[in-house]
């Protein structure tokens, strides 16, 4: 690891100034991903700033405002905390489980609520700092485009770019429609919906979001729904945990008598940000909630789908994919065993 | 060694180090390179130069005591970007200065003597190098021993009491949860934190209904092995595993399934090849 100048504080004006100053240093949460990258020489910030001690916590109900009735989760809070709020469990189950099928319980514990979607959208090639790779070295080629890419993309790639964001908790996140408080070095505010944080690669694959130099992310608000009793998080995955998705669905549905009010489906482990199935979605409301609507509104999802070499399979695992977790969450978060 | 070095003079650090090293000597200390040859044979010999007393602690490699003012002094001198840190391990104040890269584990292993804690892959993949902090299991590999200010932290060598292995601890020995043994602190400290994670109610994603309200848990043996696995063995001795936290967790005696050879079966065993040499 390179050498690098630790300071921390716990006032959000100060964080933001020091990264302003300084536009080589990072912040540093949990430092799960960030600390590895930094291990593998792919990251190399020549200064941290600890923002662990910022009170930036709180899992809050929102009293006010356009999210009135949502809530107010804290950034620095960690992936633990948020999963097993009573609030969350309650409400926002699709939220629990998603973070609950994500990385190790060590790592949960660690993990902080901004940080997961600050986590690098990532592959093989990205870590292997011998193999070119535009996302770590722009302009060097995309090791992954023509090599094996059997966990990449099939939604958004360019010739650029194909990995995959890694993160379960922005699959729920990007289906409920959150929205992300940031705040900036002069003390400004803003607030970015969910889909519109992370990018597609496009010919900037060495950004992964639309946070400026010096934002932090203050707090995650998701607005008031009604799809708490019918949601589901499913993951497939090489082993039964602790490994990525190589597809992922987020499935909230919010019925009246045998028809679909609403409907949430995204899906993980198939773009370079969390990917909101949008033809899906727009296809099912209106419709009876049954198999055969959820298999129509999968293909109408699917057909947009570009594999490459080694993931062909994605295009009929995400079918399979979205009737299961769609049929699930009519069934509640039980799962069938 | 190479001439230009010994024609080189001690550096203030340096020799304040020799003092406290070898007090007996320093009247005799010249600018001669014959002295400087043999301090830095010294430290050569102790594995590395300066560099070793960053890494392993100037009281184990010269067998004699160091003041830990001086010791912190000379690091501050020698570390780049150091940073003083004050935390708690198994009970006791721990203050260190350390280079800002160091991780958790690594201040444990090489500036503590805690070697209980593993180094497996090094990159949060395997959960050898499990600890606790403030009371819940994380990878001290990924975790900076800068940021544990003011915090308490539990390694494998501070959950036996008085003498008395943790129960977790002799529920792995009773049934057996290991094999080469390299996994097991990090599978042992991950399995008591699962205990208190269990009594508080927190859900896994195999927890069957998410909504109802946190309360304490009785795990199946489906939810201790989606709890586990953030810790890998290679050995494969996860059935083993899961029959130590399964007893610990439920309180209830599980029987463990294997023995000692007994003499009955040394003897059998002692004529088959008696018959197979006679053969």
């Amino acid at each position: 690891m390179r050498p690098f100048k630790y300071s921390k504080t716990n006032n959000v004006n100060t964080a933001t100034q020091m990264l302003t100053v300084n536009p080589t240093a990072k912040f540093l949460a949990g430092g799960t991903n960030l600390l590895d990258l930094m291990k593998e020489d792919v990251e190399r910030p020549n200064e941290l700033v600890d923002v662990t001690q910022l009170n930036l916590v709180q899992i809050k109900p929102i009293t006010n405002g356009l999210n009135k009735g949502g809530v107010s989760i804290g950034a620095l809070g960690n992936n633990t905390d948020l999963a097993n709020d009573a609030i969350i469990r309650q409400n926002f189950p699709l939220l629990s489980q998603a973070i609950l099928a994500g990385a190790s319980a060590q790592i949960r514990n660690m993990a902080t609520n901004g940080g997961n979607l600050n986590q690098r959208t990532r592959c093989q090639y990205f870590y292997d700092v011998t193999m070119p790779c535009n996302k770590r070295a722009p302009g060097s080629g995309c090791g992954a485009f023509e090599g094996i890419n059997r966990m990449h993309a099939i939604f958004g790639w360019s010739e650029n770019c194909v990995a995959v964001h890694p993160s379960d908790m922005c699959i729920a996140l990007v289906a409920l429609d959150a929205v992300i408080k940031v705040q900036g070095p002069k003390g400004e505010v803003r607030s970015i919906p969910f889909v519109e944080y992370h990018r597609l690669p496009g010919d900037t694959p060495e950004k992964d979001n639309n946070l400026h130099q010096g934002e932090l992310i203050t707090a995650i608000e998701i607005p008031k729904n009604n799809f708490a009793g019918k949601s589901y998080y499913l993951k497939v995955r090489d082993r039964a945990s602790y490994a990525f998705a190589l597809i992922s669905v987020a499935a909230a549905l919010e019925t009246e008598g045998t028809k679909i009010k609403q409907v949430r489906v995204a899906m993980g482990g198939v773009s370079h940000k969390p990917w909101r199935a949008m033809e899906a979605e727009k296809f099912l409301v209106g419709k009876i909630a049954d198999e055969a609507n959820f298999k129509l509104a999968a293909e109408a999802e699917m057909q947009m789908a570009k594999p490459l070499e080694h993931n062909k399979y994605k295009i009929e695992l995400g079918k399979r994919a979205i009737v299961r977790a769609l049929m699930q969450a009519m069934n509640g978060q039980k799962l069938n065993s | 060694m190479n001439d230009d070095l010994q024609n080189l003079e001690l550096s203030e650090d340096e020799k304040k180090l020799y003092e406290e090293l070898l007090p007996d000597d320093i009247n005799e200390l010249s600018d001669f390179g014959a002295q400087r040859r043999h301090f830095l044979k010294l430290m050569t010999a102790a594995g590395g130069g300066i560099l070793a007393l960053q890494m392993l602690g100037a009281q184990e490699i010269f067998g004699h005591p160091v003041s830990e003012s001086a010791m912190s002094e000379l690091q501050a001198a020698s570390i780049e970007n150091s940073v003083k840190v004050a935390f708690r391990v198994n009970g006791s104040g721990k203050s260190l200065t350390i280079d800002s890269r160091m991780t958790l584990l690594d201040s444990l292993r090489e500036r503590l003597q805690l070697t209980g804690t593993k180094k497996g892959c090094d990159h949060g993949q395997c959960g050898a190098c499990t600890v606790m902090v403030d009371g819940r299991r994380v990878l001290s590999c990924l975790t900076l021993a800068a940021t544990c200010e003011g915090k308490s932290v539990t390694t494998i060598e501070g959950l036996s009491k008085d003498g008395e292995l943790h129960p977790m601890q002799a529920a792995f020995v009773k049934h057996d949860g290991f094999q080469c043994g390299f996994c097991t602190p990090g599978q042992i400290c991950s399995a008591v934190a699962l205990l208190r994670e269990a009594k508080n109610g927190e859900a896994s994603y195999v927890t069957s209904d998410i909504r109802s309200k946190p309360r304490s848990l009785k795990l199946s043996d489906d939810e201790i092995r989606e709890r586990m696995s953030g810790n890998i063995c290679r050995c494969g001795a996860y059935p083993n595993i899961v029959a130590a936290i399964r007893e610990v967790h439920s309180g209830k005696e599980v029987a463990q399934k294997w023995q000692f050879v007994s003499e009955n079966t040394k003897q059998i065993v002692r004529i088959d090849e008696k018959i197979k040499t006679i053969q």
